[in-house]
């Protein structure tokens, strides 16, 4: 299924993702995966949280630039080559990868998020190959 | 050395007879020849026989570069087009830039005026000059150009830029003199320098540079730097170009070129002409121009006019440094530059809005234009490329319309300060006071 992640935009100066994690903190939102794009001026977090729309509510209340974006997350084992046999399966029905990021869990399995342009196809066809996708909270 | 002595030394009453036969003579061209002044002089009353003596200047309306924009590109010329020999233009907002106009005989009294300019920096025809002004559009390298010629000096028409080839050149021609921007200099100063360069095989010794504010700090280090004497040179398109004044050997504010140029200081607000010696705003009426003569036009420029006899033996007012502009104009690398006109970027742009802030720096003696613009909500993609595609865009747009490179920083929306008056959109942290 669609997991709806949070991106925001934030601006290379220190304290700011304090600030945010901060937030998320104080109205009980908590992370499961996360990552930061950077560039030299700025930054963009992308994590899975576990309420989307009240951390983008509460967000841009403080004025940051939040965005749910549409991703998907791949459960599989924590193991070598699973990820490649993931990644296969989308290669070979030409689905591209905008970016990605990946967490490995205590349970031995792990887990990439992806995003890409065509995530209703990409859904269809991991399940195809029945592979466990993540569920939303 | 004075290159005419006749009008440079004149006594001053002479010199105010000659401004208004000039004056008288001026009025009468543009009343019959520009429709714009033709209707401002009758809304005031005023026939060309009221005008008898440089006292009836202050009776005289004004002349604003939005008058210039309105009457673009060539509304406020006096002379028909086949009598225009030459076209220069300064950047504006889209496509409206400032445009100026010159006959075979203005090209003939700017030549005078920076002949007169040059000689004040000693430049006789023994002088290999090397112009370092951009050539083209800008006034500032083919102004230069023309003068030098007319004192006989050897003209290197290098235009600016390339550093490589003009170290070279002061090198292998034996550069005496070189006019440029002073930012441009003192980055020559630090490449001679940093290439290793043997200073003592360098035969400078005159600078002549204007085009941008610069500060008594910057003539030193300039100096230090190339081994001359740099001198201050001041003009504006509008005008004639650079020519309009000129430091002499003494150095305490430039000559201005009266029997050309007739200066007034008045006071931004209420338009009241000032007494000598005191802060206002510079206004100039060209005189002698026929393409595109104004009548006291509106520099913005900041400054004080002293009258006092100079030891140099001219009797031309002098006029201060500029100490800033009356306006929001910024002067960066030599090029006007308006927030408006960033803002009318941003406005085009149907992926941005107008919430914005210039930061003017120097960084290694050349100003640096950063422009912050807020990522909007609705345009905020979680994509690295799609960010870095809108702010090269913006950067384009930007660079293409001010004629001058600008880096773009993305910044959070709501981080530009926004404040119930004047917005505060520039932050200049060049130090030049």
């Amino acid at each position: 299924m669609i997991i709806r992640q949070l991106s925001v935009f934030l601006e290379n100066r220190a304290g700011r993702l304090t600030e945010l994690t901060g937030i998320l903190a104080d109205n009980g939102i908590s992370i499961s995966a996360f990552s930061i794009a950077d560039t030299t001026d700025f930054g963009i977090l992308r994590a899975v949280v576990s309420k989307p729309e009240l951390a983008e509510q509460v967000l841009k209340e403080r004025g940051f630039a939040v965005k749910i974006t549409d991703v998907i997350g791949i459960v599989m084992p924590n193991k070598p080559g699973a990820l490649h046999h993931a990644l296969q399966i989308l290669t070979d029905n030409g689905i591209s990868i905008e970016y990605m990021y990946a967490f490995a869990s205590a349970e031995a399995s792990a887990t990439a998020v992806i995003r890409t342009d065509t995530p209703k196809k990409a859904i269809e066809v991991l399940e195809l190959h029945e592979m466990e996708l993540l569920k939303a909270e | 050395m004075i290159w005419n002595e006749h009008h440079e030394c004149m006594d001053r009453q002479k010199l105010a007879e000659l401004q208004g036969e000039r004056l008288r003579d001026m009025v009468e061209r543009v009343y019959f020849n520009v429709p714009f002044y033709r209707t401002k002089l009758q809304e005031m009353g005023i026939e060309p026989g009221d005008i008898r003596s440089i006292d009836d200047l202050k009776t005289l309306p004004f002349t604003t570069k939005q008058d210039l924009r309105d009457n673009y590109p060539f509304g406020l010329f006096a002379v028909p087009q086949h009598d225009v020999v030459r076209l220069h233009a300064s950047s504006g907002t889209t496509g409206k830039s400032t445009v100026v106009g010159y006959t075979h005989n203005d090209i003939m009294m700017w030549s005078e005026v920076v002949a007169r300019s040059l000689s004040m920096a000693g430049i006789t025809r023994n002088d290999i000059i090397q112009v370092a002004y951009g050539y083209g559009l800008f006034t500032g390298g083919l102004g230069v150009h023309y003068g030098a010629e007319k004192i006989g000096a050897s003209v290197i028409p290098i235009s600016g830029g390339n550093t490589k080839k003009q170290l070279q050149l002061l090198e292998d021609f034996g550069s005496t003199a070189i006019a440029c921007t002073p930012s441009y200099a003192a980055y020559l100063g630090e490449a001679i320098v940093e290439e290793k360069l043997d200073r003592s095989k360098l035969k400078l010794r005159a600078g002549i540079f204007g085009a941008e504010p610069w500060t008594e700090e910057m003539r030193t280090q300039i100096q230090q730097l190339l081994g001359l004497k740099a001198y201050d040179i001041y003009g504006l398109s509008e005008v004639i170009g650079p020519g309009v004044s000129m430091e002499c050997a003494c150095q305490r504010g430039m000559h201005i070129f009266e029997d050309h140029f007739i200066p007034e200081i008045i006071d931004p607000e209420t338009c009241e002409v000032l007494p000598y010696g005191t802060l206002g705003e510079l206004v100039f009426t060209t005189v002698t121009k026929e393409a595109m003569p104004l009548l006291r036009y509106r520099t913005r420029d900041l400054t004080r006019l002293h009258a006092e006899i100079c030891d140099c033996g001219r009797t031309l007012v002098r006029m201060e440094k500029c100490v800033g502009r009356s306006d929001d104009m910024l002067i960066i690398r030599g090029v006007n530059v308006f927030p408006s006109q960033v803002e009318s970027v941003l406005l085009e742009m149907s992926e941005t809005k107008p919430h914005y802030l210039l930061v003017v720096d120097r960084e290694n003696n050349l100003d640096t234009l950063e422009i912050q613009v807020e990522v909007e909500e609705q345009f905020f993609s979680d994509e690295v490329k799609e960010l870095e595609g809108l702010r090269k865009r913006i950067s384009g747009n930007l660079t293409s319309l001010l004629g001058l490179h600008a880096s773009v920083r993305l910044v959070e929306p709501g981080t530009i300060e926004r404040s119930m008056g004047k917005a505060q959109r520039v932050v200049d942290k060049r130090k030049l006071k």
